[in-house]
């Protein structure tokens, strides 16, 4: 009896939140879609009531705002009853997107963790590098996105290479912050001892410094894995959007195909979220072997 | 007149836990009367800080009652009938000494003439004077101390509450401000509950003591000091005092030996 | 071939200077000449070797030539600042953070609202928000006003979360001293809670300029009147000229930094007593 109070007591607040919010969206579709329900009706020279026009604008080919099982029925459309190669098929293009956002997730948490090592241990490199590594986090990187896709596409690098390259910088800099925060994380009193059992680098490293430094790696991690999807999307964008649902999106938005633009967003928000989420229940596996509980 | 200022009747806490109910304070029926200086004394988990919370309407009690002034703690708090002194300063950062000693008579609608008077008055009274422009952290942590009481004093509250005030202070530091408490005792006539963990120090301090027990938390015994009102520290070595000292440790054995 | 060599050595020659004054100790002027040394020395590295291997303009120009057009393309810069930063990123920065605010203290309120809000707040903060960039063009036109929404979207869930998160981080004798004195609810929210969520508070603003510059920029390039940094950026890319695309990234991040800077600047100011400010 008391789990499921406990449960309810978790999840009501947040079940009761999600149904006000489908409920608002709800009347919000009415309330937007309402205006090109009676501009129809008065093209073709009658009136409607209010219940027509509230029916009507739950099936509008181009709405303002589309229904939420308008949108639910275009996902499942596009993705459930199309065939996964196909180039209309929301797997297929979500599939572009992610085999660029996960590869540029890890090489740029490569290059940030191998960075981030290098400005721990060299005083130079601490002193160099770090102010541009926290500086460059005030920077609009993602500005920077067309003009990588163009100039590597130029040099004869296109398709799934650019996007990665971007999806990396986005990855690489929130890495590097975690890591070097996570590396100087042990207290003076665990190094002293390290100090006192004559332990090598190597050794205080694998033994302390990188244990230690778990946490803040996985905190670090899901910011740039929603970044590095973040970077796959917005690269698409530039090339007159051709795959992946970056491209859904802007070929939606030019042929003003609303439903179109909703799905390929909420594709893109379930995959953000599951990606985040594998990387919490790696984090939560992890850790718990490592005996800290989080 | 004779009424007393603090009464529990019967008065209990139990806490629902996932290992089953916590007995924090078992029928506690207590009286203090106006200008007393009771200390509470007692091992982990006897209860004598929950009482305290209690006073305070900082905690509600499960069963029994508790009167302060004649009132309700929750009227008795509304109020603003006590001070209350915690283990850490609890100052705020972010205002200097005076303005944390200004922070109670803000709320309580002081005038701005009556708030100077104040906290000049009662740095005096805790030998800070001249420190109103400092930070927190700028102070020892005696200093800190010395200047959550001095807050506590600040508006006129019958009655001071501190839950082992002295803990976190070196022996040294601890000596000069139970010196310097009594001193404010004898001049502000405050009844006052003071919780602590140092027999010598409940025994120097207190007009009353009374003994608690764990699991239940409850009284053991109450002990009412036969010392004058006036001491020195020099008394810590009278017989007097060693009598009553050794009787507050039978208290405090024969508690533990219950479980 | 020359300006290979040159490069090179300028960079050794740097890097050596770097580690031995790394090595020397830490100031205030030591910290300043290191990485500005550094910076230095890759802005010699990028026009040695553009120049000594003769890469094409159209793929990465000198940063003096870039030097050159952003000098004399002011006025177009200052118009696309304008439009982008001022009345987008600006604009929408201040909405989105206000009302994130006030939502928090109504959170912070009532604890049914924090434990609904919350996790689906820690969940939108995650989710790729410039996709709605689109759909705000459509409800809001083309023109600065659907920029301004989607900044507001995008710093609305992290500035929400963080003042949450710092309405609650007073400690817990500092919340009962209020009780005893019967305090109100409105007194203890603002002569204790706000002083204390201050950090948090900052935290977010500092994490939302960037994201509100971003914001303006990104949804520019799905649609914008002919004016703007993403209009210019992704309008230059597509004529090959990278110098004015180097140009305008050069403003953007000068008012990245400055923005942040700021918000930063006025942190110290209102936190002076935080242990992070003191140390």
């Amino acid at each position: 009896m008391n789990k499921l109070r406990f449960f309810w007591h978790k999840m009501g607040p947040v079940v009761t939140v999600l149904l006000v919010i489908i409920a608002i969206w709800y009347v919000a579709t009415v309330w937007l879609n309402s205006a090109w329900a009676y501009d129809k009706a008065k093209r073709a020279d009658t009136t409607i009531s209010f219940s027509q026009m509230v029916s009507d604008t739950m099936i509008q080919d181009k709405p303002l705002l589309p229904a939420p099982h308008q949108i639910i029925k275009e996902i499942y459309k596009t993705t459930v009853l199309k065939k996964v190669t196909s180039k209309r098929s929301l797997i297929w293009h979500g599939w572009i997107t992610l085999s660029a956002t996960l590869l540029g997730f890890a090489f740029g948490t490569t290059f940030g963790i191998l960075l981030a090592i290098g400005i721990v241990y060299s005083r130079a490199m601490d002193m160099s590098v770090m102010p541009w590594v926290i500086t460059s986090q005030t920077i609009p990187i993602l500005a920077v996105a067309p003009m990588i896709i163009v100039v590597l596409n130029a040099v004869g690098i296109s398709g799934l290479l650019p996007k990665a390259i971007i999806s990396m910088y986005l990855s690489f800099f929130p890495v590097v912050v975690g890591m070097v925060k996570g590396l100087r994380s042990p207290d003076q009193m665990q190094i002293d001892q390290m100090r006192t059992w004559s332990a090598s680098k190597n050794s205080s490293f694998w033994k302390l410094r990188l244990p230690s430094s778990m946490p803040y790696l996985f905190a670090s991690l899901k910011i740039g894995i929603a970044a590095s999807l973040v970077g796959a999307i917005v690269g698409e964008l530039p090339t007159g959007a051709v795959a992946g649902l970056g491209a859904r999106l802007l070929a939606g938005s030019y042929y003003g195909q609303t439903i179109q633009i909703w799905s390929a967003l909420i594709c893109a928000a379930i995959l953000a979220a599951s990606l985040v989420a594998i990387i919490g229940t790696i984090e939560k596996y992890t850790l718990r072997r490592m005996g800290i509980q989080l | 007149m004779n009424n007393p200022v603090i009464s529990a009747n019967k008065l209990s806490l139990t806490y629902q836990t996932n290992d089953g109910p916590v007995h924090a304070l078992q029928d506690i029926n207590l009286d203090i009367k106006k200008g007393e200086f009771v200390s509470f004394i007692g091992p982990s988990g006897c209860g004598k800080t929950t009482l305290l919370r209690v006073i305070a309407e900082l905690e509600t009690p499960t069963n029994g009652t508790i009167q302060v002034n004649g009132m309700s703690a929750s009227e008795a708090r509304m109020q603003r009938a006590y001070g209350y002194v915690f283990q850490a300063a609890g100052l705020y950062p972010w205002r200097t000494i005076g303005g944390n000693i200004k922070l109670p008579l803000e709320i309580m609608g002081y005038s701005k003439e009556q708030r100077e008077e104040r906290v000049a008055h009662v740095l005096e009274l805790v030998e800070l004077s001249g420190f109103d422009k400092k930070f927190p952290w700028q102070l020892s942590g005696g200093m800190q101390q010395r200047a959550s009481i001095a807050r506590a004093l600040a508006f006129d509250a019958d009655i001071l509450l501190m839950d082992e005030p002295f803990g976190a202070l070196d022996e040294i530091v601890r000596d000069h401000l139970n010196e310097q408490l009594l001193k404010l005792w004898a001049r502000t006539q405050k009844t006052i509950g003071f919780v602590t963990h140092s027999i010598p120090e409940a025994v120097f301090l207190s007009t009353k003591i009374v003994v608690m027990s764990p699991r239940p938390g409850r009284i053991a015994n109450i002990i009412e000091s036969t010392l004058p009102r006036d001491r020195s520290l020099d008394i810590r070595e009278s017989q007097e005092f060693l009598d009553i000292a050794a009787e507050v440790r039978d208290g405090l054995r024969t508690g533990h030996a219950d479980e | 071939m020359t300006w290979i060599v040159f490069a090179l050595f300028f960079w050794i020659t740097m890097w050596i200077l770097n580690v031995r004054l790394a090595n020397s100790g830490r100031n205030r002027i030591i910290n300043l000449i290191v990485p500005a040394l550094f910076g230095i020395s890759l802005l010699v590295l990028w026009e040695g070797f553009v120049r000594g291997l003769n890469i094409s303009p159209i793929l990465l120009p000198t940063p003096s030539a870039i030097a050159i057009r952003f000098s004399t393309s002011i006025p177009i810069l200052w118009v696309d600042f304008v439009q982008t930063f001022v009345k987008g990123a600006l604009s929408g920065y201040v909405i989105g953070c206000s009302a994130a605010f006030l939502t928090a203290i109504a959170v912070d309120k009532s604890s049914f609202l924090k434990r609904g809000l919350l996790p689906v707040g820690n969940f939108v903060a995650a989710l790729p928000i410039i996709g709605m960039a689109p759909i705000l063009v459509m409800w809001f036109g083309f023109d600065w006003h659907s920029k301004s929404a989607v900044v507001v979207v995008m710093v609305f869930f992290p500035m929400l979360i963080n003042t949450v998160a710092g309405l609650s981080a007073k400690d817990t004798i500092q919340n009962d001293l209020m009780q005893t004195y019967g305090a109100s609810y409105w007194q203890s929210l603002f002569k204790l809670s706000l002083p204390a969520a201050m950090p948090f508070i900052f935290n977010g603003l500092k994490i939302c300029t960037t994201l509100a510059l971003i914001g303006a920029i990104v949804s520019e390039f799905f649609g914008s009147p002919t004016r703007g940094m993403g209009f210019r950026i992704s309008t230059e890319v597509g004529r090959l000229s990278l110098d004015m695309v180097w140009a305008e990234i050069t403003v953007a991040a000068l008012a990245g930094s400055t923005f942040y800077g700021m918000m930063a600047l006025i942190e110290k100011g209102i936190t002076f007593w935080h242990p992070s400010q003191r140390s």
